[in-house]
């Protein structure tokens, strides 16, 4: 792991990437892993958290291999991850539309569109696997889109201009999840998978230096219970929750891998979020989370805002010529179908000039008059009718009548815990899949890329690279009463009786939202120096704040979602911190991490690759000690790093 | 701040929750008063402004399930004035808005009731049985891998769109709670119907239904009698038609097949 020992202060992570030419490296990296002989399968056992996308179709997968899986969630039924939100579609390299896509495109495009800081050689397997995704849900009766011939549709989505992206209507994300979670059902029926839905994760355990296994809470009777396993895989998703409001489901944490980081796993490139541009804006105080308008509209939709600042016209009163279609002006070749991280400033430039509409002021209009003028109403109500019934319901505004309204708001984060090639952190055993590792997506995702890497990860890389592991330690089991299990358990208890006994003023949501408030400011769309300096002094704060006043009700041994509230705000409160920290590490922009001081004079992303072409993977120190940076150096041997130009 | 809708004023209401402190405890409507909603809220963020006043007041807030609060994820689960999701045709609780009640209001809120669905507590209920109905066939048995390329069977693009509506089903258990013999057939039908139109799910239609029934009946669901409330109150629009498909996918397995179940 540590290459470099010589200098104490910056470690040298690393990641194991195969030798070889890019195109070979999967294919010699699956021939030189170890196999468990079929007949040893059964003699290990595999800890799964999380069951969404990566989840679940790891967990299938590793079942039918042989061996013996635990799934954990916190939801009532695993097929409630929040991959089933997903709306838009999933990325694959068929070229089935003849319109020049290939392997190594749809790599270079994700390379870019990350603003290069991600890895070469993940990226391009991610590419490479993605033709058997598609192959793998079609064969489990997953009812993409198709054309009237009987093969499938596909669109192009944001940031790509190949038609690669296959769909199933605005909920593609349910049906792949449906897919996994019936693979994942077989499995359970088969006796090879146990599913713990209602249970939630709280600690790691570690024995010798390796990850065997977790400390959970059952989130209906409260019971805290140990798991022994030979190697640990947590799906457990993103962490856009800390800013209190995004597109993330209400239950969508970060304690699973923010336990992890704090037992040695390390965090890579944590202020890596991405904030969508096409979501209904935000209409009052008392507002619980934003809801995303799939960012497939942008196809047809075109964005604007008035000309004249404080234009307060109805949209349909404000004629053509005094329109601005910002995104056509500032972008011709790529139009309103920018990368996220563009759309977003843009939208957020536009309101903070003056021109921005509705009540609040903090949005831009997504226009369909034109495409149903083109198309007809059939037409678009058949491409987006859910989506405009969806918005119709939130707002209670018509969009086929008067043009939607839409603000950026965090929805994704390319941030997550640091992983090697075979996907395995910093802690031996202990793996991280999908949203919650750092991988594939660099500093910004592209659209229809999320679904593709936790399908990826889940059916066709861990499946190896968990095999070469295993085979390399003995079947011998831990039990659960080993002390390791025991410290951990005790932990886990005095954490909740700790926070139980506090019985101060505030509630667990009034700090979160304060978070949140801290983090959107200063460490979202746009951040600076300065704005970074103040936030991290607050959230020091506010954290010892947490600690000596936050007000929980009742006890453990009952379903008492306080404490499962308090349990995930105080993580994020201490991630916070981490990304406050990584983001003023960060002196350059990219992506998704914009800094105000690292500008283009057309107010574009400004990347020093002389001094950040690494990933900042941070290490735990103690409560009150800062994490520690470490390195993972970014070698771009196929892919010429260029400025980003969408115009 | 200022809402979507300008001219909407603040409503005050009077609620009866059901709680209940766990399964082996009877339970009561409980009243609150809210004052302030803005028609803007959805009805899960009214309950979560309900929840804070408690906590203040040193009071025990409200179980309920949520997630998502899109729509999609199927968690939210509030039988509200006597209908599963409340009054607005076509939406789950968390796609509720206020707007669709009036100052003053009554909202009677009570749990998913039906035997196979346990309270844990207050509004939050156990509906695994709903899992354990898909864990008996709700699959094409496939492994990761070796499987054809994806344009290798052509689907009509009408089948294939019969085949996605019936998928959306998001097994909340609405369907459950509506029907007055607390069936889950229309659950249960939409994915049997999913899978007996794509040739990928064809070879197991058989077994898949007669292991489908036979959990569902195991569980304690009721036996659907063609009311329809379950069609009426999905969120999703899950078709009746899909009770008729599996009525005759059931029979013909039954009339060919080795009777298991």
């Amino acid at each position: 792991m540590i290459l470099d020992a010589k200098i104490p202060e910056v470690v040298t992570l690393d990641a194991k990437i195969p030798a070889g030419p890019l195109a070979e490296k999967w294919e010699k990296h699956k021939f030189n892993v170890k196999l468990v002989n079929p007949a040893n399968k059964r003699k290990y056992d595999i800890i799964i958290v999380g069951s969404g996308l990566a989840g679940a179709s790891a967990a299938a997968t590793l079942a039918e291999l042989g061996y013996n899986v635990k799934v954990f969630c916190f939801q009532d039924s695993a097929r409630r991850a929040h991959s089933i939100a997903a709306q838009g579609g999933i990325n694959a390299a068929k070229n089935y539309q003849n319109d020049g896509d290939s392997v190594y495109r749809l790599f270079y495009d994700t390379i870019k569109g990350g603003d290069y800081r991600a890895r070469e050689a993940n990226v391009y397997r991610l590419a490479q696997v993605s033709v058997n995704i598609i192959d793998q849900c079609v064969a489990q009766g997953v009812p993409f889109a198709r054309e009237y011939g009987g093969l499938l549709a596909n669109r192009s989505f944001g940031g790509a201009q190949v038609s690669r992206t296959f769909y199933a209507r605005g909920q593609t994300g349910q049906q792949l999840l449906l897919g996994a979670y019936s693979a994942l059902n077989r499995q359970i029926a088969y006796g090879k998978v146990q599913m713990f839905p209602r249970t939630e994760m709280l600690d790691l355990v570690m024995v010798d230096g390796k990850a065997r296994g977790i400390v959970t809470r059952h989130l209906v009777t409260g019971h805290i219970e140990s798991h022994s396993a030979h190697a640990v895989v947590l799906a457990t998703g993103g962490y856009g929750n800390v800013f209190y409001l995004s597109t993330n489901a209400m239950g969508s944490n970060t304690t699973a891998i923010w336990r992890a980081y704090k037992k040695g796993a390390f965090f890579g490139n944590p202020c890596f979020t991405q904030i969508h541009p096409t979501c209904i804006p935000v209409s009052g105080e008392y507002q619980s989370k934003l809801t995303l308008m799939s960012e497939s509209l942008r196809n047809d939709g075109r964005v604007w805002v008035p000309k004249a600042k404080g234009d307060k016209r109805l949209a349909k009163d404000i004629p053509e010529d005094e329109r601005d279609y910002f995104l056509e002006r500032k972008y011709p070749a790529f139009g309103n179908l920018v990368p996220r991280d563009v759309a977003s400033r843009n939208a957020k430039l536009a309101c903070d000039e003056g021109r921005g509409v509705g009540s609040t002021g903090l949005a831009v209009y997504l226009d369909f008059s034109d495409a149903i003028k083109r198309d007809g109403l059939d037409k678009v109500s058949q491409k987006y009718g859910n989506l405009f019934e969806m918005y119709a319901k939130i707002t209670g505004e018509d969009p086929y009548q008067t043009p939607m309204r839409i603000y950026p708001a965090v929805h994704y984060t390319m941030g997550g815990l640091w992983v090697d090639y075979n996907l395995m952190t910093t802690i031996p055993g202990l793996y991280a899949a999908g949203e919650a590792n750092f991988s594939d997506h660099g500093a910004n995702r592209l659209g229809a890329s999320a679904l593709m890497q936790g399908l990826a990860d889940g059916y066709f890389v861990l499946p190896y690279t968990i095999g070469d592991y295993l085979a390399q330690m003995p079947a011998a089991k831990v039990p659960v009463d080993h002390p390791a299990f025991k410290e951990a358990e005790t932990t886990v208890r005095a954490t909740i009786q700790k926070l139980l006994s506090i019985n101060g003023t505030k509630t667990v949501d009034e700090f979160h939202k304060e978070l949140g408030l801290l983090m959107w400011d200063y460490c979202g769309m746009a951040r600076n120096a300065e704005g970074l300096q103040y936030a991290k002094g607050k959230i020091q704060a506010l954290r010892k704040e947490f600690w000596s006043n936050v007000k929980l009700y009742g006890v453990n041994e009952d379903m008492n979602q306080t404490i499962e509230k308090a349990g995930r705000v105080a993580d994020f409160i201490e991630l916070g911190e981490l990304m406050v920290t990584d983001a003023l590490h960060r002196n350059e922009s990219c992506g998704g991490h914009f800094r105000e001081e690292y500008q283009t004079p057309e107010n574009e992303a400004l990347r020093d690759d002389a001094n950040f072409a690494y990933v900042a993977a941070w290490e735990y120190t103690g409560p009150e000690s800062e994490a520690k940076l470490n390195k993972e150096p970014l070698a771009f041997e196929n892919v010429k790093l260029t400025q980003r130009s969408y115009k | 701040m200022a809402g979507n809708n300008p001219n909407s004023t603040p409503m005050n209401l009077t609620l009866k929750v059901w709680r209940q402190k766990n399964a082996n405890t009877p339970g009561q409507l409980v009243t609150y008063k809210v004052n302030e909603i803005s028609p803007d809220m959805s009805f899960l963020e009214m309950f979560d402004v309900l929840n804070e006043d408690l906590l203040r007041q040193g009071q025990e807030p409200i179980a309920f399930d949520h997630d998502c609060r899109e729509g999609i994820c199927g968690m939210c689960s509030m039988y509200i004035n006597g209908r599963a999701h409340g009054p607005e045709k076509g939406t789950t609780t968390c796609q509720l808005h206020m707007r669709k009640f009036k100052d003053g209001d009554t909202i009677v809120v009570e749990p998913w009731r039906a035997n196979a669905f346990t309270v844990h507590k207050d509004l939050s209920v156990d509906r695994s049985a709903l899992d354990r109905i898909q864990q008996a066939g709700g699959y094409v048995s496939v492994n990761t891998g070796g499987v054809p390329d994806a344009n290798e069977i052509p689907i009509p693009k009408s089948i294939a769109d019969k085949a996605f509506d019936a998928a959306t089903c998001i097994q909340c258990g609405a369907c459950v709670a509506a029907c007055k013999n607390a069936s889950a057939m229309l659950f249960l039908s939409a994915k049997v119907s999913q899978l007996a139109m794509l040739p990928q799910g064809k070879v197991e239609r058989k077994t898949r239904v007669e292991n489908m029934l036979a959990q569902h009946d195991a569980e304690g669901f009721g036996s659907c009698t063609n009311i329809g409330s379950c069609a009426a109150e999905c969120p999703v629009g899950i078709s009746l038609e899909n009770i008729a498909m599996l009525n005759r996918e059931y029979i013909m397995a039954k009339a060919t097949s080795d009777n298991i179940g």
